[in-house]
């Protein structure tokens, strides 16, 4: 159960229920992955592209107390102000005494999962700061008041024309004759808006794709420029990034920046990428006057040593929740976390504890396929079994799968017991699926047969027919 | 296809899987046909049960443990294994030398066992070089890779290569060829609506084909897609790669008895 009071169930249910949702999750599995899989197959060096940030991220995890003090020593030496965060509660009070020391009663924000990840907004809020979303995706789902369920895609749970509606209901000033059909209508609407939030912040905050060790550089991709002008425009700008997004040098960011758009959105690279390094010099024609970087850990650096750490080479692509059956199902929402899909489910348990999302990593038909198209090949079916793992050595498993695991186990142990309960039970299904074959339903069997039919056995076990086969071999 | 075409007769372990023993004997007997008539011996491991997976998944290591050290021992033996599933067949190759990594002991045992276990269609191309079968089959199907045939074996071109040489059977591939059909063993019945809304988009997609027959070669998949075109009222039969390869036109689709459905 989540802070709302609602189950994982409840919000599946909810989830599956919702026309308007099923409209917009289709439009992942046309977009996103048609379009990576056709930027992956121009690149006939995806393989090693990938097998080459794997080992990038996996040496730059092994060492990364060097890298990040070799972070905070450049970006120093650039001017910037480096503030450590051990949990997002400090990370939240360190952005805003900044924000207080700027006077800052407007904060404009680019995108940010690590922003979502620590609660931002809310802590802004509730000290009478306005924070304001720049990103579209962001931007619509703060009017909504909702969390995102994407990664790259905040909003990729609504259909245009609930974007409309949000849009009429909050942006009063609209004449009802203004058309917002078209998704340009409602970008320009959207950037018209905007344009003077970014003109009035006082302090911008983004996050960060890589802090680069080597130059003290913070790097953002973003394909509406929206993250320019929140960091460029205002007095301050201040970078929210978690440890591992420190990478040795420029050249390794232009390594990973080859396979993320790809992973991403199926483009060779996004329309902006960016790198700030330092506040505004004299010569520079515009930046801050003042520039921070929170560094946040939130347990990241208690993963470094165990199992989880391949889990810190995640790039934020989202390639793995596009191809995921179970998020294209239900979306992120239903997920009940801030980071949805396959990397949420091994994430969520892994920042907030075992329990705090038992069904995350157990609701999945372990298809492989995110694994499958990770660019920095994250095992994460493998890491999902591994909290299922620790949910059963916790006594944390469902009492039904106990139950039915331990009937399993002491049969598969023990082969003759085991072949007289099969050879009955395919006897009985066979009889229960009578002429036409299949059973609409069976007791204890309820979760299969509530969508569709078993179908019966044919009624003797391959042991049996085997074992009569030999049996006749010998009689011949 | 002879034996005569074989310089020597390989001894082969069939490990049938708990699923074909119980729902569908005739796939094991298929396999058994297919292999005998590549100029195989065919050898029965007695006391076979589960592979464990349904433990493993289900993030019960000690009962996979256990299980595995049942299987390896029953298997050591064989200079050869076949399993007519990529899924069990994934659990041995894959999963068995990850279950025992760091064990001195179980170790060796299980990367051996993994590395001479195979799925179906993957010993009859790759071991056996067998290119075509003698069965004839009039059908316009469709084909389903099973996630860890495809994903954790690597198979994709084989079991195409068997079936384009089974005389009378057409194939018209699937739109989503790589999608999961929303089995996933235990997931299929701990959160049977998000496995439905997943197999909805497979039939959808089956009956998109035009086909009058869907093939896997894993039995997992075939009844969770058989149970859902059931349910749904479709006339599309279903049946396992080996029954197809085999020429076994006479037996009941799955989950079609002997009345016309």
């Amino acid at each position: 159960m989540t802070a709302d009071g609602t189950t994982f169930g409840n919000r599946v249910t909810g989830a599956l229920a919702d026309p308007q949702l099923k409209q917009a999750l289709s439009n992942v599995r046309t977009n996103f992955v048609a379009k990576r899989a056709a930027a992956k197959s121009a690149l006939p060096e995806w393989g090693d592209l990938s097998n080459q940030a794997r080992v990038l991220k996996d040496h730059t995890l092994a060492h990364l107390d060097v890298y990040l003090e070799a972070y905070e020593r450049t970006a120093t030496a650039a001017g910037a102000t480096v503030h450590w965060a051990a949990t997002g509660a400090e990370a939240r009070d360190i952005i805003l005494r900044i924000c207080q020391a700027s006077g800052a009663k407007t904060v404009t924000k680019g995108k940010s999962m690590v922003g979502e990840e620590i609660h931002l907004n809310q802590h802004l809020e509730a000290n009478g700061i306005t924070p304001v979303e720049t990103d579209l995706g962001e931007y619509i789902i703060q009017l909504r008041g909702e969390l995102p369920s994407h990664i790259i895609a905040p909003a990729v749970h609504l259909t245009k024309a609930q974007v409309e509606a949000d849009f009429r209901r909050i942006h009063t000033h609209l004449p009802p004759d203004r058309s917002l059909v078209d998704p340009a209508e409602l970008v320009a609407e959207a950037r018209g808006i905007l344009r003077g939030k970014f003109l009035a912040a006082d302090v911008g905050i983004t996050g960060a794709n890589f802090l680069v060790a080597e130059t003290g550089t913070s790097v953002i991709v973003t394909n509406e420029g929206n993250g320019d002008l929140t960091q460029v425009l205002p007095k301050t700008h201040i970078v929210i990034a978690s440890i591992e997004k420190v990478i040795p040098t420029l050249e390794d960011v232009a390594t990973i920046l080859r396979l993320l758009a790809r992973s991403a959105t199926g483009q060779d690279i996004s329309t902006y990428t960016t790198f700030s390094t330092g506040p505004r010099r004299a010569a520079d024609p515009d930046g801050p006057e003042a520039y921070h970087v929170v560094i946040l850990d939130n347990g990241r650096s208690e993963m470094l040593g165990t199992e989880l750490r391949p889990v810190l080479r995640c790039i934020r692509c989202g390639a793995c929740m596009n191809h995921c059956p179970v998020y294209q199902a239900i979306g992120g929402h239903a997920y009940g976390a801030v980071y949805a899909g396959p990397i949420g489910a091994v994430l969520t348990p892994a920042l907030d504890g075992v329990l705090a999302a038992k069904d995350l990593p157990n609701a999945t038909p372990f298809c492989g396929r995110c694994e499958e198209v990770c660019p920095m090949q994250i095992p994460l079916p493998g890491l999902m079994r591994h909290f299922r793992e620790q949910q059963v050595a916790m006594s944390k498993a469902p009492a039904a799968q106990r139950v039915g695991l331990g009937i399993w186990r002491w049969l598969a142990l023990r082969p003759n017991i085991y072949r007289l309960a099969m050879r009955s039970s395919t006897r009985i299904l066979e009889i229960m699926g009578g002429r036409k074959g299949r059973l609409r339903w069976m007791p204890l069997g309820g979760g299969w047969t509530r969508h569709r039919d078993l179908p019966a056995p044919e009624g003797r076990t391959f042991h049996d027919l085997w074992a009569e086969r030999q049996r006749q071999r010998v009689r011949t | 296809m002879s034996a005569a075409a074989l310089p020597n007769a390989k001894r082969v372990a069939l490990f049938v899987t708990c699923l074909v023993d119980v729902f569908r004997p005739s796939v094991g007997m298929a396999a058994v046909q297919l292999l005998e008539e590549a100029g195989c011996e065919v050898v029965v491991p007695p006391g076979q049960t589960c592979c464990g997976q349904p433990g493993y998944n289900s993030g019960d290591r000690p009962a996979a443990i256990a299980i595995a050290r049942r299987v390896i021992e029953m298997l050591e033996p064989f200079e050869w294994v076949v399993i007519p599933s990529g899924s069990c067949g994934g659990m041995i190759r894959k999963h068995y030398p990850e279950l025992f990594a760091g064990d001195a002991t179980w170790a060796p045992r299980a990367k051996a066992v993994a590395g001479k276990t195979y799925e179906l269609t993957a010993f009859l191309s790759h071991v056996l070089g067998v290119k075509s079968v003698a069965a004839h089959f009039p059908a316009h199907a469709t084909y389903h890779d099973s996630c860890s045939a495809l994903r954790e074996l690597g198979l994709r071109s084989e079991p195409r290569q068997l079936l384009r040489s089974v005389q009378g059977l057409t194939i018209t591939e699937l739109t989503e060829r790589d999608a999961c059909c929303g089995f996933g063993g235990t997931f299929a019945v701990k959160y049977p609506d998000i496995s439905n809304a997943i197999v909805e988009k497979k039939t959808a997609d089956v009956m998109g084909t035009g086909a009058d027959l869907l093939i896997s070669a894993d039995m997992g998949c075939l009844l969770n897609m058989a149970g859902k075109l059931k349910r749904e009222g479709s006339s599309v039969h279903v049946r396992h790669i080996a029954e197809v390869l085999a020429g076994m036109v006479d037996l009941p689709a799955i989950g079609e008895g002997s009345a016309p459905s």
